[in-house]
């Protein structure tokens, strides 16, 4: 069996002397040391320097987006199945580290079963030699010659803040091998970030400056931390089956209809005080005889303060178009469905205005009904309380079909149905 | 009336159907971050789905939902403008290396946060060109309760059997509302599988045959090293600049759907014998359309009715059918008529009326207005 996992460790596609060359041949020494065939292992590689390595590799190979890699990683580690025996390993620059920092800090919080690796040359090398997040104190970088007010961001230590299973900060030079073994070891999430330099850009701007002094000046301690933490699989998996057109869905006809056309009604609330739910109820009370019906809700972003209105259309004929713009009932029980009716109110002639008598009664040329809902029901039930009104003073459905329909609403179980029997 | 009525009527929303044939239809993972007026199709989600993932982010959402095509198991997402925005380079990535999964994108009422609660039909053009370099996505659209159910499984279908990402368009009434629906009038879904390479020979992530579709293996493979690349890329699936191989491969993204564009086509057309006027809708203002027609219908008028469902890649089938037409209205929820200008370009010939608004949904009296105009 081959097990390469480059195909030529000494042909790499990187500059003469390249921190990247180090990191790919001591993973394939590592994962050679595990066992490991080049099939088992799929790489995600993000875009920079060492993302042109792919072509090299004899493993699965998925490049994507700069910064990204590890968000995509991700998605394939957590969809993994669990006897998969495959290797998930991302490669990484400072650059992407930087860039899609929130993806290494959201996989190592998920414990992602895979292997993170930083090519830290701390800076930007597809791009000629920026700074990143991960360029130290005193490192210049050609666009950054006198880099010094800010300090390098401590990639491990926050990884540790995250509950990182396993992080390690190791120098690029030489034979790491059993150390990036120690890593890929791990059964849940690991990151390793590989100390090294890039020639063409680190060295140029840092004549004479070596790696070892640039990891002491810089502050940042070659470290490993390792947490005890359960690799959960499963974790995504709720593993529904049951579809979701399920019986409480349907409405049948069990009374005739009582009126012909078409009515629209429209209900205005503040949130919180069952508008909606007394919309829904007045839609699926007139399905019990039969008829067709929607509802259309409207409230601000906030669902706990502000209107609640809703559009309800019932008709003997199929419905089309579920906006309503001149409603023939309004039913308004609060100061914020008042406003929010409003324009609607003083536009329509041809309306009836069913206003709690709390509030003051708008100009319109329609007719207005004042009439005792927040006290009598309460606030909560104020919209249903209205809803009962407007069904047994205005005949558009059987009161036979409102009782019943109540005695199926979840509201029954709560509060009794003298509650607006007696109310109107 | 009423007789007609009496079959399995059901009180429901569209989010219910959508995720119901979603998963009928094949999907697997449904990754979501929360967003209005979406919401609903994620709480549904969490109750059916066989995976359900709670992204941090639409990004991620994205790059997760990617993980999982590569490993064969399609992926859904829904979300509204300011969410998709972030997703745009990540649907390049996935149409790149032709791993399939399907974008909800539920409008609400732009530019930026807009109103979050307010449905619209404003991100058409942003759909259009959300692909670099002019290459689209399969779009599909909503006009009522039963495309909930068949545009869904038309989406998940298409992007399985395309490999590419599909976006289903539709907005917030379309996906919230509740109406009244025969359940009986649900068509069965059949389950679309990925075409699945097969053999003992040399394996190239993108070679294809005469269908344009590279057969899929997943990474998972144990005999076949498989490469998934979102960069210009050669059949193997390794990054190249321009060679002639890399960037036939990326023509034939444009290729491939052109050739398939028939088995993705789905629109409604109500016509009558002698009407000069058609009237061009999707989506919730197709509601306000049909009504339209019908009225208009009622009064004697004689008036066409072309419900587009597939938006994009543009039929030029629409285009057939709109030509023979002396007044041609087209309605559709924003400033200015976004599909009216991407038919018809920035100045569209004096015949092709828009009907438009923004903050609130068309109504019939004005589509109705509109044809009765002399203009
Ligand atoms: C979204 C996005 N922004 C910017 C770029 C341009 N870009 C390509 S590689 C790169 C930086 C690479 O640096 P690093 O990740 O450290 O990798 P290195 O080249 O140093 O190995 C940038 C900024 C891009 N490809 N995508
Ligand atoms: S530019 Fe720097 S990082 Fe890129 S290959 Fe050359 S040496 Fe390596
Ligand atoms: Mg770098």
């Amino acid at each position: 069996m081959d097990n390469r996992f480059l195909i030529d460790s000494k042909d790499l596609p990187f500059c003469k002397g390249c921190g990247h060359a180090g990191v790919a041949q001591n993973t394939e020494k590592a994962l050679q040391k595990m066992g490991y065939n080049p099939l088992d292992v799929i790489f995600v590689t993000d875009i920079g320097c060492h993302g042109i390595i792919d072509k090299s590799l004899r493993s699965h190979t998925v490049h994507g987006l700069h910064g990204r890699s590890v968000a995509l990683a991700g998605g394939i580690a957590a969809g993994l199945p669990k006897d998969s025996g495959k290797k998930v390993v991302v490669f990484i620059g400072d650059g992407g580290a930087t860039i899609g920092m929130q993806h290494l800090l959201v996989a190592a919080h998920h414990n992602f079963p895979m292997t993170v690796v930083i090519h830290n040359n701390m800076l930007y090398g597809m791009t000629g030699g920026q700074p990143s997040e991960f360029t130290p104190c005193g490192f210049n970088t050609p666009t950054a010659p006198n880099r010094s007010a800010i300090g390098a961001i401590d990639m491990v230590r926050l990884m540790e803040g995250v509950g990182a299973a396993y992080v390690s900060r190791i120098s690029g030079i030489g034979d790491f091998s059993d150390e990036l073994v120690e890593a890929f070891s791990q059964p849940g999430f690991s990151l390793v970030e590989v100390m090294e330099i890039c020639p063409s850009y680190g060295v140029k701007s840092n004549p004479g400056m070596k790696l070892k002094q640039v990891i002491e000046s810089s502050g940042l301690q070659l470290h490993k931390n390792k947490l005890e933490r359960s690799v959960n699989h499963n974790e995504t998996y709720s593993g529904f089956n049951n579809s979701l057109l399920t019986d409480k869905l349907v409405v049948e006809k069990e009374f005739d209809p009582v009126i012909k056309g078409t009515v629209r009604i429209l209900l205005g609330g503040s949130a919180g005080e069952g508008t909606q739910s007394a919309a829904e109820f007045l839609a699926r009370t007139a399905m019990l005889s039969g008829l067709y019906a929607t509802k259309k809700g409207h409230y601000p972003v906030t669902v706990g303060v502000g209107f609640s209105a809703a559009e309800v259309i019932i008709s003997d004929k199929p419905i089309y178009y579920s906006g309503s713009t001149k409603p023939d009932y309004m039913l308004i029980t609060s100061q914020d469905g008042l406003e929010y009716a409003m324009p609607r109110i003083k536009k329509s002639d041809t309306s009836v205005i069913l206003l709690d008598s709390s509030l003051e009664t708008p100009e319109t040329a329609s007719t207005v009904i004042s009439t005792d809902l927040r006290s009598k029901a309460g606030s909560r039930n104020a919209a249903m309380l209205s809803v009962f009104k407007l069904i047994k003073d205005y005949g558009i459905l059987s009161e036979a079909s409102l009782l019943t329909a109540f005695s199926r609403n979840k509201l029954s179980t709560k509060v009794p149905v003298e509650t607006f029997t007696a109310n109107i | 009336m009423t007789e007609t009525i009496n079959k399995q009527m059901a009180f429901i929303d569209g989010s219910r159907l959508i995720t119901e044939a979603c998963v009928r239809a094949g999907a697997e993972v449904f990754v979501g971050y929360p967003i209005t007026p979406a919401n609903l199709l994620y709480s549904y989600a969490n109750q059916r789905y066989p995976a359900m993932m709670a992204a941090p982010d639409e990004i991620t959402t994205l790059q997760w939902m990617t993980g999982y095509a590569s490993l064969g198991k399609l992926p859904v997402t829904a979300t509204s403008f300011p969410g998709y925005a972030l997703m745009i380079e990540s649907i390049n990535m996935a149409l790149m290396m032709e791993l399939p999964m399907v974008i909800i994108l539920v409008q609400r009422l732009g530019p930026a946060t807009g109103t979050a609660t307010n449905g619209a039909q404003g991100d058409l053009a942003v759909v259009h060109g959300s692909i670099s370099g002019g290459f689209q996505l399969p779009t599909f659209c909503i006009s009522n309760l039963q495309d909930c159910w068949e545009m869904s499984a038309k989406a998940v279908e298409t992007a399985i059997k395309l490999r590419t990402p599909v976006v289903l368009l539709t907005s917030k009434e379309m996906v919230m509302t509740q109406m009244s629906f025969d359940l009986t009038k649900l068509t069965e879904i059949k389950k679309s599988e990925l075409a699945v390479f097969e053999g003992d020979n040399l394996y190239k992530s993108y070679e294809t045959k005469e269908n344009l579709i590279p057969s899929f293996l997943p990474v998972t493979q144990n005999q076949h090293q498989v490469r998934f690349t979102a960069s210009t890329h050669n059949k193997e699936g390794i990054l190249q600049n321009t060679t002639p191989e890399a960037l036939d491969n990326t023509r034939r993204l444009k290729a491939k759907l052109d050739l398939h564009l028939d088995e993705f086509l789905f629109y409604e057309l109500d016509e009558t014998e002698s009407a000069e006027t058609i009237i061009l809708s999707f989506d919730i203002t197709a509601q306000a359309s049909r009504e339209a027609l019908h009225k208009l219908r009622d009064a004697g008028e004689k008036v066409d009715l072309l419900v587009a469902k597939t938006l994009f890649p543009m039929p030029d089938k629409y285009h057939q059918i709109l030509a023979s037409y002396k007044k041609v209205i087209i309605a559709e929820e924003n400033l200015d008529g976004q599909y009216r200008h991407l038919l018809y370009g920035s100045k569209p010939p004096s015949h092709i009326k828009g009907v438009n608004a923004i903050g609130r949904m068309i109504q019939p009296e004005e589509i109705i207005k509109e044809v009765n105009s002399n203009g």
